[in-house]
């Protein structure tokens, strides 16, 4: 098993943090891990990226040219990363402010609609784990039992009050992107 | 009980790894793309734990001279920075060099010259390996590829430096100080005590105790008769060195047609190429060097008579591809493919440049 995996929006949206509880997953599940996030000023409010690698076998570059799966939450990134998702590959969006559409028809496409989910939530904080929840329900290479094992694991446990929070929008996610 | 597994950053790693090892002291000034260096210190407050010094100085030129100083008694000390960072250290690595000092300094490189940029690079080879500051002398530098050899060269990098009296560097880029991955930390060592640092270091200008001389650290000699005699001494020291500290890893070589240079992340980014090189039947092998300094001269020479071509990869205008020319003088065609200035190539990109200069590898 090998997932190549780019995250990419706006800096704020939570994907290095996606990422990195994406990486916690894997490890939970003994699997190989690489974390690269762009470090750049685009951090600093512009575009964010983030690129997953999880296998169970030894990664050689954490740098890629293709990805099994695209999470893109902004114009920009679609445009970036739709044509970098290898064909047979999946690419997963949130429609809001979208304007042009993915075009391709050798990838699978899903939209989900995390904006509209945590408005309903009321909690714009879970915006990124609702996008997590949709991803391993597209591509479950780690189960929701490891995310919550890996927060459990990485959090402080003041926080911990937050997990089933957090539970609530993987599941709802998945729902999305089941539906 | 076996040593749990963690992510972390390769910068993280190096902050752990420092206190494991039970070094005395650290000192720096924050500047991305290593700045989580200092800060991971900062948190895991060594100093009420093993006693472990870190401070953030006024500046790298503070923070290495606060180096220059501890490693003077015999400390087991280090500094962390980034290009800009580092030029500004060299005096004081030069002295360091001068008055034969363990000493340990990281330079997660960023993109220069000048300020430059935040994202990774490697066009701090020449600065590392041919000097940086001034007078004859050399660094042992290491190149981590993973987080996990950021770990472990903290260690190696000081018991070099302590083994032969010389300050020794980890060259790593922004690639692997800024990524997390598995990572096995080493066992805690406990700090040396005064008696064993007397013991392991009788040169250090600790105190008299029961000595009938006092150890004098300076770099000063203006009898250069004398300064001629300290030079031969360092470059015996280097000789030994090179003879007995150069570190490589090899992949894919036994059947290699052609082979890939590379050093630090970016042999990661060439080992996937070369993998799906491999896959369409082209027969890559690749040396990464893991010292840069001393340099693996003769193993690249002996792999040269027996490939047809090789390509240097780096993360600059090309650097060192210098050594590997010298090692292989004209036996073979050596050519070099790089990005600066920050950019990363991809997989694609290498191989794209490797068939341009080899398009006979593509049967």
């Amino acid at each position: 098993m090998k997932e190549e995996i780019v995250i990419a929006g706006f800096g704020g949206q939570g994907v290095l943090s996606m990422g990195k509880i994406l990486a916690y997953a894997g490890l939970m599940d003994n699997l190989e891990v690489s974390w690269m996030p762009s470090y750049g000023p685009e951090q600093r409010g512009g575009t964010a990226n983030v690129t997953v690698i999880l296998s169970d076998k030894a990664i050689s570059s954490p740098v890629l040219d293709s990805f099994d799966t695209a999470v893109v939450l902004n114009q920009q990134s679609l445009d970036k990363f739709e044509s970098r998702v290898k064909a047979g590959g999946t690419l997963i969006y949130d429609p809001y402010g979208i304007h042009r559409l993915p075009t391709r028809t050798d990838i699978r496409v899903v939209a989900v609609d995390a904006m509209g989910a945590v408005l309903e939530m009321k909690n714009s904080k879970t915006y990124n784990m609702i996008l997590l929840g949709a991803l391993l329900q597209c591509r479950p290479i780690v189960g929701i039992d490891a995310v919550i094992r890996g927060l459990r694991k990485t959090l402080p446990e003041r926080h911990h009050h937050l997990i089933p929070l957090n539970e609530e929008a993987l599941r709802k996610g998945m729902t999305l992107a089941g539906a | 009980m076996a040593e749990e597994v963690r992510l972390m950053k390769g910068n993280e790693a190096i902050a752990h790894a420092a206190i494991r090892y039970g070094a005395d002291g650290y000192f720096g000034y924050p500047i991305t793309p290593q700045s989580e260096v200092l800060e991971t210190l900062a948190e895991l407050k060594p100093w009420e734990t093993t006693g472990m010094v870190v401070l953030q100085a006024e500046s790298e030129v503070a923070a290495i001279n606060m180096v220059y100083g501890g490693a003077a008694t015999g400390k087991a000390v280090m500094t962390s920075s980034s290009s800009p960072g580092v030029s500004l250290k060299q005096e004081g690595i030069s002295y360091l060099a001068a008055s034969e000092l363990p000493a340990l300094i990281v330079n997660v490189m960023r993109g220069g010259p000048g300020l430059g940029t935040i994202q990774p690079s490697q066009a701090d080879y020449f600065q590392a390996t041919k000097g940086g500051g001034h007078g004859d002398y050399h660094l042992i530098v290491l190149a981590p590829a993973t987080v996990q050899e950021m770990t472990d060269f903290v260690a190696l990098g000081f018991d070099l430096a302590f083994k032969y009296r010389t300050p020794a560097m980890i060259l790593a880029d922004g690639i692997v100080g800024q990524m997390m991955e598995k990572v096995v930390l080493p066992p805690q060592r406990p700090r040396r005590t005064e008696e064993e640092l007397r013991r392991q270091c009788p040169w250090a200008a600790c105190g008299r105790g029961g000595r009938e001389h006092r150890n004098v650290i300076t770099s000063l000699e203006l009898d250069s008769a004398k300064m001629e005699v300290n030079n031969l001494r360092f470059q015996a020291t280097y000789d030994e060195i090179r003879k007995n500290e150069v570190r490589f890893q090899e992949y894919y070589c036994e059947d290699a047609e052609y082979l890939i240079v590379a050093f630090g992340s970016v042999a990661r980014i060439c080992l996937k190429a070369i993998e799906e090189a491999r896959a369409a039947g082209i027969r890559i092998g690749m040396l990464r060097p893991i010292t840069l300094w001393p340099f693996p001269s003769d193993e690249i020479a002996r792999l040269a008579s027996r490939v047809k071509g090789m390509l240097c990869v780096e993360l600059n205008a090309g650097q060192m591809i210098e050594d590997v020319r010298l090692a292989t003088g004209n036996s073979v065609p050596v050519h070099h493919f790089g990005r600066m200035g920050g950019i990363v190539p991809n997989p694609g990109e290498v191989m794209d440049s490797f068939l341009s200069y080899f398009p006979e590898a593509k049967k």
